[in-house]
């Protein structure tokens, strides 16, 4: 069966070989080593879109898909509403199998939305200047690192311990690579050493809750350290962006905004810093120009800072900007605009609070934290998280992150729009039950 | 004239492109005001315009599905339509990365396979999907490569051999990975300057990271003497596949000597590039390199699977797998072809560029005259005469309605064009570009001017990249 | 001064003699017509001990950028700030408006290391 997407036909290849003056392809890879041209590969036997449809529909068929349940896991990945104009848009393939804008003449629809994601991503943040975006908010968070590290030609990092270990981790292959240490620090820490690049903190942190950024702001900068700030995109419908506080960069995770889950992945890291580091950002930037003609256009910009060119001097060795998630990520926010964005943080807002109270009333359970918090929680429970993790599932319903492994007891909840007041009942409901069960 | 403008141009107080649920629980008492932004300056647009706008800068933009891609080294194939349907599905697209290991089977029965199916393709023992992307994959290599040598007790290997022909990637990321960085030279037939490389290869080396093919297009002869040198010397040979859509189904590279090999999903395996990303950068090991793989990897307990970490593992390198979106595409794409129709993609991804070799040679200076792979580099010196530069060659292409191939690089190629033609371009798609490029070559001659003033024929002119530079406006603010 | 006064270095740069062991360097029209569109400059802070051929600074163009280096040793005494707020005098006027640094020469000696405007102008002929 002819492949269809190849269209040379036998009489296509006869001609081109009659051209080329070989007498078969193989004479083409006349430089590789004979005995290890055409080996055999242990593949399965291809199968038809038909057939794979199919069969892809089983494999996905068999996940708990969370458009069939109730889901209160959040933990860095968020569930959030999707108008359906940002696949709309993100779906149309002259956005979608388009290269990286090169060719400023003919891309000037990715590069003007690179151009409107920038300017929102500084809006929503605060910030001056927003690069076209990373692989996703971990290594946002680890770049950043990496970049204080350069303006402040220091090599020590401090991250509160209140961070996302998973970022924390990537920030340790990250900077495995180089001469930079990593140092954790409790939130309520006395002050930076002189020889800190930079101070890392998370807001909202990893367990939901806020933390004093004006306070630890004045810390890091009276240690002539850098502050970044990982933020939540969704929280800053609502509550005053990092840049008020002083932050020097603020990364990110991207997703949240207009893409789905994807089991992780895709995701985009957002980083934005202050304009006088502009110079040792990593990434790729589109900037605002003219053409020949005087008509305004978009071109990729202060290249020189990436390693197409630099090469070993780069700022970093990224390429890609995630172009279609941050293309998501424009649309998301230019759908919801101004009072649709702030909607969607008091939604989070009021509902988590709400569950937050149900469950505190309930028996046994309270809420480890005293901390104002937006959308996440943390609860003690009167029996294993796992236990009712494993109830509410039966129940179709995706529980929280079960912490017990640093927390005893402990289960982190998440709360957005997507949960109706029925859902959370019933999942107070649930736990109400199985607290009873001690 | 196309009428330009920006969001903050269709915006109106009052306007929105999304109704929400009314709230459906009691409020609670919101943070005080000193915690809540009073400034948060979004556009309000209502929904047409919005799709109006965006529909309309799409049609500024040239992708695949609008016409020939030539660009060399990023392998610009059809992206497959229904790959698109598959990786949306519910069961895919709607799972959270921490939902319980036996809630996502599927997940992770799907991770499962393509790891089994890069390692087999690359020969290689097993590969990790964590990469997000191709220089992702590097950093992962260069790391383990860091990782292996210090396990040994060899910390005192502390450069990477990088060829004069790499991508600016491969340097880049050995810095990443805290390492310096030596060039090795090109001989004139295109290949790695065979006594260069054994002059350098000591014991400093930790590693040579080779394109294969390499960027010339070209596959170095050499490799089974290149693959000793390095091991001879204690270092490791580290694989740039970027370039593996011409050995796709023939070659393995673990056959060839490689120990580590990073691929990407996006060039190879047919995920759509979406104008700069998401793709994947999977990276393929032997059983040296495999206890130090990123973690996790999806392994298998009998029937059942589950996420492990590598025993001396270089760590997460993302918060959750890798981009798994576009692991279902690259799924189905292998699983559509199969063995022999992988083989297929390469020998016609081979054969195309051969053809336009044959046919582009006597007008365009060729500067390697030897059997090419999937890709062919020629030089725009020949027309530099006439004071005519690739650049405007290039731009002139697309007034011709192609896009042009990659330029300037390989770097130590003068006025270097790579023409990247892949499989699924017809002959008569070929013979239209050639045709154009023929065309091209008489205009250099005749009317250089109209070569240096191109394109005329596109949305905008030749932008002022200076002023760009100079003046950098990022951003607007509203 | 004229340009045929100058003295040059085999890496573009050209250093322009002047009273009390002073001297100004900038890069030759050969090498900013090589780089075309300059668009950043990263020069040296005042007072600043530089040595003959060491890197002193940064050129950026729009697809390039490039080290220069001190043409002789010294302090900085003085950079054209002027050439960093608008990087195409380097373009326009490489020998006069588009100079870089002023140095205090410490080896006035080093100069006769240099190349001059003939030698230059042979030297860049063979390049090409």
């Amino acid at each position: 069966m002819p492949s269809p997407y190849i269209p040379n036909t036998d009489a296509d290849r006869r001609a081109m070989l009659r051209e080329i003056g070989v007498a078969s392809v193989n004479e083409l890879f006349r430089d590789v080593p004979e005995k290890f041209l055409d080996v055999p590969f242990r593949l399965p036997s291809p199968l038809s879109e038909l057939e794979l449809k199919a069969e892809l529909k089983r494999m996905a068929d068999a996940n708990a898909s969370l458009d069939d349940y109730a889901c209160f896991l959040g933990a860095g990945f968020y569930r959030h509403f999707i108008p359906s104009v940002v696949g709309h848009i993100t779906g149309r393939s002259e956005f979608y199998t388009a290269y990286t804008p090169y060719q400023a003449e003919v891309s000037q629809g990715t590069l003007q939305s690179i151009y409107e994601y920038q300017s929102l991503v500084c809006q929503l943040t605060g910030m001056e200047v927003s690069n076209a975006g990373m692989y996703d908010g971990s290594t946002a968070a680890a770049e950043a690192a990496l970049m204080a590290c350069r303006v402040t030609g220091k090599n020590k990092v401090d991250v509160l311990a209140s961070v996302n270990p998973r970022y924390v981790d990537v920030m340790e292959t990250y900077a495995g690579g180089q001469a930079i240490s990593l140092h954790k620090l409790p939130s309520d820490f006395e002050s930076l050493s002189a020889d800190s690049a930079c101070l890392v903190v998370q807001q909202p942190d990893f367990f939901g809750c806020l933390e004093d950024l004006a306070s630890v702001a004045a810390k890091a900068h009276a240690a002539g350290a850098l502050l970044v700030v990982i933020a939540d995109p969704i929280s800053l419908g609502m509550y005053r962006p990092p840049a008020d506080y002083g932050a020097d960069i603020v990364v990110a995770e991207g997703q949240s905004l207009g893409s789905p889950l994807n089991f992780g992945g895709p995701g985009l890291g957002i980083f934005t810093c202050r304009n006088q580091y502009l110079r040792q950002m990593p990434g790729r930037l589109a900037g605002r120009t003219m053409d020949s003609r005087g008509r305004p256009g978009y071109v990729l910009t202060m290249a020189t800072r990436e390693q197409h060119i630099r090469r070993e001097r780069a700022t970093s060795n990224i390429c890609t900007n995630e172009a279609l998630v941050s293309l998501a990520a424009a649309v998301y926010l230019a759908v919801m605009g101004k009072s649709g964005l702030r909607q969607v943080a008091e939604l989070c807002y009021h509902k988590a609070h709400y569950a937050a109270a149900a469950i505190a009333d309930l028996e046994g359970y309270s809420l480890v934290f005293p901390s104002p918090f937006f959308r996440e929680f943390v609860v003690r429970c009167p029996v294993s998280p796992r236990r009712i993790n494993e109830a509410l599932y039966r129940q179709n319903i995706v529980g929280g992150l079960d912490l017990s492994e640093t927390l005893p007891d402990s289960l982190l909840l998440c709360v957005t729009e997507m949960n109706t007041k029925s859902e959370i009942d019933r999942m107070v409901e649930v736990m109400k039950k199985v607290g009873a069960e001690k | 004239m196309r009428r330009h403008y920006l969001l903050p141009d269709i915006s109106a107080p009052g306007r929105t492109g999304c109704r929400l649920p009314d709230l459906d629980v009691t409020p609670s008492a919101l943070p005080s005001a000193e915690m809540l932004r009073t400034d948060l300056a979004l556009p309000e647009v209502s929904e047409g315009d919005l799709v109006r706008y965006f529909t309309a800068l799409s049609a500024l933009n040239y992708g695949v599905d609008t016409g020939f891609y030539p660009l060399g080294s990023c392998t610009m194939k059809y992206n497959p339509k229904w790959h698109e349907d598959v990786a949306r599905l519910p069961g895919f697209a709607s799972v959270h990365p921490l939902q319980p290991a036996d809630s996502v089977p599927g997940a992770l029965r799907l991770i499962f396979e393509l790891q089994k199916y890069l390692a087999e393709i690359t020969g290689l023992a097993v590969s990790s999907l964590a990469p997000m992307a191709g220089a992702q994959g590097e950093l992962a290599g260069i790391l383990m490569v860091r990782a292996y040598h210090r396990k040994r007790g060899e910390a005192a290997r502390r450069t990477i051999l990088v060829p004069d022909s790499a991508h600016g990637t491969n340097p880049a990321t050995a810095v990443m990975g805290g390492f310096g960085t030596a060039v090795v030279p090109s001989d004139a037939d295109g290949n790695l300057d065979i006594k260069s490389l054994d002059a350098m290869m000591n014991e400093e080396v930790a590693a040579l990271t080779l394109t294969l093919p390499n960027t010339f297009g070209l596959f170095d002869p050499q490799i089974l003497e290149i693959a000793r040198l390095v091991h001879r010397r204690g270092g490791l040979l580290c694989g740039d596949g970027a370039n593996l859509n011409s050995l796709l189904g023939k070659v393995k590279f673990g056959d060839l000597g490689f120990d580590c090999v990073q691929l990407n999903l996006h060039k190879t395996f047919a995920t759509p590039h979406g104008g700069g990303g998401p793709g994947a950068g999977p990276v393929c090991v032997n059983d040296t390199l495999a206890p130090f793989l990123p973690t996790p990897l999806v392994v298998a307990d009998g029937r059942d699977l589950s996420f492990d970490s590598p025993p001396d593992s270089i760590g997460r390198l993302g918060a959750a797998y890798g981009n798994f979106g576009v692991m279902v595409r690259a799924y189905a794409y292998i699983r559509s072809l199969g063995a022999e129709g992988l083989k297929e993609v390469s020998e016609n991804a081979v054969l195309n560029a051969n053809y336009l070799k044959e046919k582009l040679k006597k007008h365009y200076h060729l500067p390697y005259d030897r059997p090419c792979l999937h890709e062919v580099v020629l030089s725009g010196k020949r027309q530099k005469v006439d004071g005519v530069r690739t650049l405007d060659i290039a731009k002139r292409l697309l007034d011709y309605g192609f896009h042009p191939p990659t330029i300037y690089f390989p770097l130590v190629v003068e006025e270097a064009i790579l023409i990247e033609p892949t499989e699924t371009e017809s002959k008569e798609t070929l013979d239209a570009f050639v045709g154009a490029m023929l065309e091209i070559a008489r205009e250099a001659e005749e009317n250089p001017d109209l070569l240096r003033g191109a394109p005329h024929d596109t949305p905008v002119n030749r932008l002022d990249e200076a002023a760009a530079a100079r003046k950098p406006d990022l951003r607007w603010k509203m | 001064m004229d340009v045929k006064d100058y003295r040059f270095t085999r890496e573009h740069e050209w250093l322009r003699p002047e009273p009390d062991n002073l001297g100004t360097m900038g890069i030759t029209d050969y090498a900013q017509s090589q780089l075309g569109d300059i668009v950043y400059l990263e020069l040296p802070a005042v007072g600043t001990q530089v040595t003959q051929s060491a890197k002193m600074g940064e050129i950026e163009a729009v697809k390039a950028v490039t080290e220069f280096y001190s043409p002789a040793s010294g302090r900085v005494t003085e950079t054209n700030q002027t050439a960093v707020a608008s990087p195409n005098l380097v373009n326009e006027d490489p020998f006069g408006k588009g100079w870089l640094v002023r140095l205090e020469l410490s080896q006035p000696s080093e100069l006769d290391a240099l190349m001059n405007y003939d030698q230059y102008r042979q030297f860049v002929a063979r390049e090409v």
